[in-house]
């Protein structure tokens, strides 16, 4: 048809329709090493393989979590690590019903001309590579295009460009057997109201799947990490419910009913934050054809990393910590969370970076 | 009659027409309590009513009449069962239609001709508010035909622009709450080109904004012609293609989807290949309208192209009882697939009335059915029923 039907087709319907299963959601595990070296700073951890394999183990083993996650997406050298008794964490992750992803671009670069807009890089021997990952055990992977709102942007090269370069990843991912998330974030930057939001992410995710069907994606094996439709990070907050409305509203516009699942990004939000936000949004009364879930990095790690602070005898408590953070995300995609998950001043600690790079 | 009527009939407001209908509304659509604000999409100050009416036309149960033939198209309807093409006999035609009993439950739109808009039943009474009365939307074609596009192999694109915002204003005041405008695209070696996908977005696009501005809900109809020697998977690819084109044409001009219904091809074999069942055809349908149509779009009001009434009726209900996403409603806009055996048992004859509103209510009844995926094929079949009604390279 109009959509490219590989050898992996029935497979990517199957896995994608699996990740965005209520009750579940992924984490999202794949910082870089240098981006992971700025968690770690801030923990005071020294940034050395072992502490990267301690941390991601930590995550992986935590009681109780296996039930909330559908998913993991994974950095490439965590792909191939193991646990301290020497299981590959992929092998764990499958075992217990947690699909392992692959962060697949490699970063952003300037678009020259334009007011500091950038593309991502990364489609170079992208078939390759997922091919290998493939072996590895990966199953989904991701590639994360970033846009910006300002007087004159986004602009019509960098839609086009960001748009175009998730669809060729995405058609290269199935090709090669992984799932591809398809993530075009709106970055929070800005003194803009939400109104201004909702007509970006409109106008983006309407670029984006035009893109999409230009380029054969097969829809039903992909998933979509969209930004929240917020106010700007400069501009008074909105209540939970105005953001669901706002962004469900967007979503109904622009993303077609064939696509299993949409799990969204944190951006900057605390961890509270996005959990009511999600949450507010599975309660909403209205018709949505996709799931909604979390795909949370920040939002799903940072009081765990202040509890472990590197310290072996803080394991235990950090786990706790990473529970609390996953069932209440998992509640949330339920419509059914009811707050304050956490005492922890860390669950409502805005993550916002201004212009924040991986 | 119609199992999803609302009982009481909202229409009889000597106000400002329609606004009575929401209160109505907010009670049927259980699945749609968020009215947007302006956000990508334009907000005209009938952004309420026009969201209101289109949800209202994919009413469950109900579906369009289009009886939008233009003077020369219905001549040769006519000119078919030996009638005068005349005014008088233009007129009696769509009073036998308007006034058939128990059919105006099973329709929430009629599609209207210019002059139909502005003509009266025998005692005097106006079309549109014969219809209002009954529950029912006029809607008004407002395109003026196709014509070539030069340097394609007989590619067109639709004409109608040029004014359209004035058209469209003194059609609100005669009544008519939502329009329709058609583009072709065909299936060929090279088609359809990218050109005149394109072109008809764009153009459906455009047309669909201007409406919007005026009050009235834009049908959306880019529809892929059956002609041709190709297979179901082709016709597939080539719809999906074309509503993708659409939807993000629709973005790029500030469309307010929520206010719009799409009338597309159903996804069928060529006419020239060998026919496939009802599920068949549902199921290539419905996958790619789930592969293209935003869940925003109310309802889908499909075409019945060259298919004959009992097949349109029979494809339609089969899409209902699939059993899979559909967040928009999926109803009928059926011109001749609705009114053949009627014509034909009519034939001009002032004593064959009753039996041809009769006909018209068997075939109302069926597609009434077939949006509630309850219709069990077993609508007595009128003269012609069975009969396909289709003409090669289509033209109004």
């Amino acid at each position: 048809m109009s959509a490219f039907v590989g050898k992996y087709a029935d497979e990517l319907i199957k896995t994608a329709k699996y990740i965005a299963t209520p009750g579940k959601g992924i984490l999202a595990a794949d910082e870089s090493t240098g981006t992971i070296g700025k968690r770690f700073a801030s923990i005071n951890v020294e940034n050395i393989e072992s502490n990267r394999q301690a941390l991601r183990e930590l995550l992986f083993t935590s009681p109780g979590t296996v039930p909330c996650l559908s998913g993991v997406i994974l950095f490439e050298e965590t792909l191939y690590q193991k646990t301290s008794d020497g299981k590959p964490f992929v092998d764990l992750l499958m075992e217990n019903g947690v699909i392992p992803g692959i962060k697949v671009d490699k970063g952003v670069v300037d678009l020259a001309g334009t007011n500091g807009e950038t593309t991502t890089q990364g489609l170079d021997s992208l078939g390759a590579r997922c091919q290998e990952y493939y072996k590895a055990g990966a199953r989904f992977a991701k590639w994360r295009a970033v846009l910006k709102i300002g007087a004159t942007e986004p602009s019509e090269l960098s839609i086009q460009e960001n748009a175009k370069g998730l669809a060729r990843y995405a058609i290269i991912c199935q090709e090669n057997g992984l799932v591809p998330i398809v993530e075009p974030e709106v970055l929070t930057d800005g003194s803009h109201d939400i109104k201004k939001c909702a007509a970006v992410t409109e106008t983006v995710l309407a670029a984006v799947y035009k893109a999409l069907n230009d380029h054969h994606v097969l829809l039903e094996g992909t998933l979509l990490k969209p930004n929240m439709v917020t106010p700007g990070s400069d501009s008074p907050k909105v209540a939970p419910e105005v953001i669901a409305e706002y962004t469900v509203t967007a979503l109904r516009r622009t993303v077609p009913p064939a696509v299993p699942g949409i799990v969204f990004l944190s951006g900057g939000q605390s961890e509270e934050e996005a959990t009511l936000n999600l949450n507010a949004m599975n309660k909403l009364d209205v018709l949505k054809p996709w799931t909604l879930t979390f795909s949370f990095g920040r939002a799903l790690q940072q009081s765990t990393l202040k509890a472990w602070a590197g310290k072996t005898e803080n394991v235990g408590k950090a786990q706790a910590t990473f529970l609390t953070r996953c069932k209440a995300n998992s509640d949330a995609t339920l419509g059914k969370y009811t707050g304050g998950a956490s005492g922890d001043s860390a669950a409502s600690e805005s993550l916002y970076v201004k212009g924040y790079k991986y | 009659t119609s199992s999803a009527a609302i009982k009481t009939n909202p229409f009889l407001s000597t106000g400002p027409p329609f606004v009575c209908l929401l209160p109505h509304l907010l009670l049927l659509l259980s699945n749609f309590s968020i009215f947007p604000s302006t956000m990508s999409a334009f907000t005209s100050k009938f952004a309420d009513e026009l969201i209101a009416n289109a949800a209202y036309i994919g009413t469950p149960g109900k579906g369009i009449l289009a009886a939008d033939e233009s003077t020369g198209t219905i001549g040769k309807r006519l000119a078919s069962i030996n009638v005068e093409n005349v005014e008088t006999n233009r007129r009696n035609l769509r009073e036998l239609l308007f006034t058939a009993p128990g059919a105006l439950p099973c329709l929430s739109g009629v599609i209207l001709f210019e002059e139909t808009l502005y003509q009266k039943s025998s005692d005097g009474k106006l079309f549109v508010d014969i219809l209002k009365e009954g529950g029912v939307l006029p809607g008004i074609k407002v395109d003026k035909g196709t014509v070539e596009l030069a340097g394609t192999n007989g590619e067109t694109t639709t004409q109608g622009l040029d004014g359209l915002g004035d058209r469209c204003r003194k059609y609100y005041e005669a009544g008519a709450r939502f329009a329709k405008w058609r583009a072709v695209l065909k299936i060929g070696e090279n088609e359809p080109s990218e050109l005149s996908i394109h072109e008809n977005a764009y153009g459906l696009a455009r047309y669909a904004v201007i409406c919007q501005e005026n009050g009235l809900v834009p049908i959306v109809e880019p529809e892929i012609l059956v002609d041709g020697s190709h297979d179901i998977q082709k016709c597939a690819a080539v719809t999906e293609r074309v509503l993708a084109a659409c939807y993000k044409a629709l973005s790029d001009h500030h469309v307010l989807l929520e206010g719009t219904l799409l009338k597309p091809n159903m996804v069928t074999p060529g006419s020239d290949s060998p026919k496939v069942s009802p599920e068949v055809i549902a199921e290539h349908t419905v996958r790619a309208l789930q592969r293209t149509v935003p869940a925003a779009v109310p309802a889908i009001v499909f075409l019945s192209g060259g298919q004959s009434e009992e097949e349109a009726t029979r494809n339609l209900n089969a899409m209902n009882q699939l059993k899979t996403k559909k967040p928009w409603s999926l109803s009928f806009s059926f011109g001749r697939a609705l009114q053949q055996s009627t014509l034909k048992t009519w034939a001009g004859k002032e004593e064959n009335v009753k039996a041809a509103q009769e006909a018209l209510y068997v075939r109302c009844k069926a597609n009434s059915e077939a949006t509630l995926g309850t219709y069990k094929g077993d609508a007595k079949l009128g003269d012609g029923a069975a009969e396909s009604l289709h003409v090669k390279d289509y033209k109004y």
